[in-house]
């Protein structure tokens, strides 16, 4: 038999520092990996330190690199931090159900991100402007602490100059140099250009930004159902055995960590749950 | 299938016989002022319990009886998954799994609420994703099954419908009849169960004693003192979270784990690095965790369940509606440990009924 929790050991092929404790990383996937949808994460082990779930933050037609974007929080993503190729680690997935791509066709995506929510973000930009006559329009806003934290700037750029990305980004502390906006990201909203009912919105980020994120888009008239948020709980398996990520009746490994926005919002509203 | 009538005598040829075959057979066996499941070689006698909210207590019942207690603080559950487990281990760069085939192994004297809490058990382990460890445990387990002759001070099986009559899933059922000199009714539910019928042998029972069965069990269910509200609970307690009854449990919860400990159905578990001795690299364990644990709900901007009320609350609240949505059945089979060994004595039953209490 199986054993989901045995990871298997894969070879690191990159490694780039994105800000002060934000780095991409790239491993080869293990033989048997086969593909994962956007939006989907891995459990990755370090031996010693532990394992933690990571989204996967690269394009989901590239068989060849399963990208990570990690912010060095604690024991494992310090421990991250400080390798280099061609480092070996653990790593077993895909684990999780991602975004629902496939229900935004023929409509128009929006994307609200907050800090390191971009990354299971990015792999829905990659496949839609891969193929941008399935949607009206694709838009990004996004909230970072400072300029020099947003991540991916350069290709979030290109793909705005070159690929019709709706681009927006707004910062809490600005520098010289910043030409965009400050403020919350929920102000954002109001500057791009978008059709609310024709919106299909996914959203990561903290979870108050979340809250306001949803609150803001039904101001707006998108419909509640058509709001998808990505929810972050601890995580020690990713199988549905360890019970730590629970959220009322759901395990967030197995039944999200994307959800419609209206089957979770009595539980994040009730505090302390 | 007939149904045999066996003697004291019968049961430990059964014992003896299974254990000839290289059989773990686990059952009661008393210790620490308890009765535990642990390996036996005999079954206790004429022993009784005391039940109450935060108390249990061992009591001698001067008869012959083998069955005579209903649950201590074990469960089977230790057997099946472990308290701690190695997972993997990792030496010199390669992972190496630490599942290993398991024992044979026979649960004697498993109670009907505990048969349904190994069943509640096996949808979260062999679900979606499977854990081959506890796969392998349940496939080469035997289930002997007891139909209660009495019922606890805490027990309320009737009320959820796991009790006491065993229900499906056991190899073999036993009823006791005439405690003082003590006989047993034998059904078989499955192909192994009739081989150990047969080994052991045995009249037929006649059709009176089946009457007497039935009574037994009929006694047993008039005996709980507790009643509880099973329907509509899910939805009752999903629209009271902010009710103000959890912050009059929180008061009197020590947040001690204890009831999750004691749970046949709870599941949680956290994960921890073992570094072994030179040489031999690193061991991932798995070891039983409780949602009281203050580190259960770590995130790193804090931790999502601070106060006691929201523990308290997460596993209430959990058992009894958010399991029913997970896994199609509730999360409480009514056996009553979690009042026994709560040390404040907090009784879910009473908490349930106050929540669901218009305000
Ligand atoms: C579905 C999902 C996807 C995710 N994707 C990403 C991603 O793409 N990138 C990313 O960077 N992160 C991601 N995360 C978050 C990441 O899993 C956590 O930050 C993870 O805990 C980091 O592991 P660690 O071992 O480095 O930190 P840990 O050592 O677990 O520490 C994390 C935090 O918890 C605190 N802590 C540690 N142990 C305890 C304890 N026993 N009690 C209380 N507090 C404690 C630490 O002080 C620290 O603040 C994701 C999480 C989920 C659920
Ligand atoms: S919640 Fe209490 S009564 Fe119900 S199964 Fe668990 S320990 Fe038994
Ligand atoms: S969350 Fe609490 S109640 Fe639920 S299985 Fe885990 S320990 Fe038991
Ligand atoms: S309910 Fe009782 S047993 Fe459970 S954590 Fe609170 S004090 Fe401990
Ligand atoms: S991560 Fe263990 S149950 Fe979801």
């Amino acid at each position: 038999m199986k054993d989901p929790l045995l990871p298997h050991l894969v070879e690191m092929q990159s490694w780039q520092q994105e800000s002060e404790l934000v780095f991409t990383f790239q491993v080869a996937p293990p033989e048997e990996y086969g593909s994962f949808r956007a939006g989907q994460f891995n459990m990755l082990y370090l031996p010693g330190m532990g394992e933690s779930a990571i989204s996967i933050s690269g394009d989901p037609a590239d068989r060849n690199h399963l990208t990570h974007t990690v912010r060095a929080v604690g024991n494992v993503t310090r421990a991250l931090h400080g390798l280099r190729p061609p480092a070996r680690i653990g790593l077993r997935g895909p684990f999780g159900r991602g975004w629902p791509l496939a229900a935004a066709e023929g409509r128009e995506l929006l994307l609200m991100a907050g800090g390191i929510g971009l990354a299971p973000l990015r792999p829905v930009l990659f496949q839609a402007l891969a193929a941008p006559e399935r949607y009206q329009r694709v838009t990004l806003l996004l909230g970072a602490r400072s300029p020099e934290e947003i991540l991916y700037s350069e290709q979030l750029l290109r793909w705005k100059s070159d690929a019709g990305l709706q681009f927006l980004a707004t910062v809490d502390v600005a520098s010289a140099a910043w030409r965009g906006d400050v403020g919350v990201i929920t102000d954002l909203v109001q500057r791009a250009a978008i059709n609310p009912q024709q919106t299909v919105a996914m959203v990561c980020g903290p979870e108050i930004m979340l809250r306001f994120c949803a609150r803001r888009l039904r101001e707006l008239g998108v419909a509640s159902d058509a709001i998808h948020v990505s929810l972050e709980r601890h995580m020690q398996c990713g199988t549905g055995f360890c019970g730590h990520c629970q959220l009322g009746p759901y395990f967030l490994c197995k039944d999200g960590p994307v959800f419609a926005y209206p089957a979770v919002e009595p539980y994040l509203m009730t505090q302390e749950f | 299938m007939l149904m045999q009538r066996w003697t004291p005598r019968d049961l430990q040829a059964l014992i003896d016989g299974l254990r000839a075959e290289g059989v773990r057979v686990l059952g009661p066996r008393v210790g620490d002022a308890a009765i535990l499941y642990d390996e036996i070689e005999t079954l206790p006698i004429g022993c009784g319990d005391e039940q109450a909210p935060g108390h249990y207590r061992l009591t001698a019942r001067h008869d012959q009886s083998r069955f005579g207690y209903n649950l201590g603080p074990s469960t089977w559950k230790q057997f099946l998954f472990p308290p701690e487990e190695a997972i993997f281990r990792v030496q010199d760069g390669e992972f190496i799994s630490c599942r290993e085939q398991p024992d044979k192994m026979a649960f004697f004297g498993v109670r009907a609420c505990e048969l349904a809490a190994i069943s509640i058990q096996d949808r979260v382990f062999i679900g979606d994703f499977a854990d081959p460890g506890y796969a392998s445990r349940r496939e080469n387990l035997l289930l002997i099954a007891v139909n209660c002759s009495q019922a606890s001070g805490n027990c309320f099986c009737a009320s959820t419908g796991d009790g006491p009559a065993v229900g499906v899933g056991a190899d073999l059922i036993l009823t006791e009849l005439r405690p003082e000199d003590p006989y047993y009714l034998v059904e078989a539910q499955t192909e192994a169960g009739q081989l150990m019928m047969s080994a052991i042998g045995g009249p037929a029972a006649a059709t009176g004693e089946i009457d007497a069965r039935d009574e037994v069990l009929a006694a047993t269910r008039l005996q709980m003192q507790r009643e509880f509200a099973t329907e509509g609970i899910a939805e009752a307690l999903y629209s009271a979270l902010d009710h103000p009854h959890w912050d009059v449990v929180a008061e009197r919860c020590l947040a001690c784990g204890n009831c999750t400990q004691v749970c046949p159905t709870c599941f949680c578990s956290s994960t921890r690095e073992h570094v072994n001795p030179v040489g031999l690299g690193v061991t991932h364990m798995r070891r039983w965790e409780s949602c009281f644990a203050a580190d259960h709900s770590y995130l790193s901007g804090g931790v999502v369940r601070p106060s006691v009320k929201s523990r308290y609350r997460q596993w209430l609240t959990h058992k009894l509606a958010g399991w029913e949505l997970q896994f199609g059945v509730s999360g409480c089979t009514g056996c009553g440990r979690c009042i026994s060994w709560c040390p404040v004595g907090i009784d879910l039953t009473e908490e349930v009924a106050e929540i669901r209490r218009p305000l």
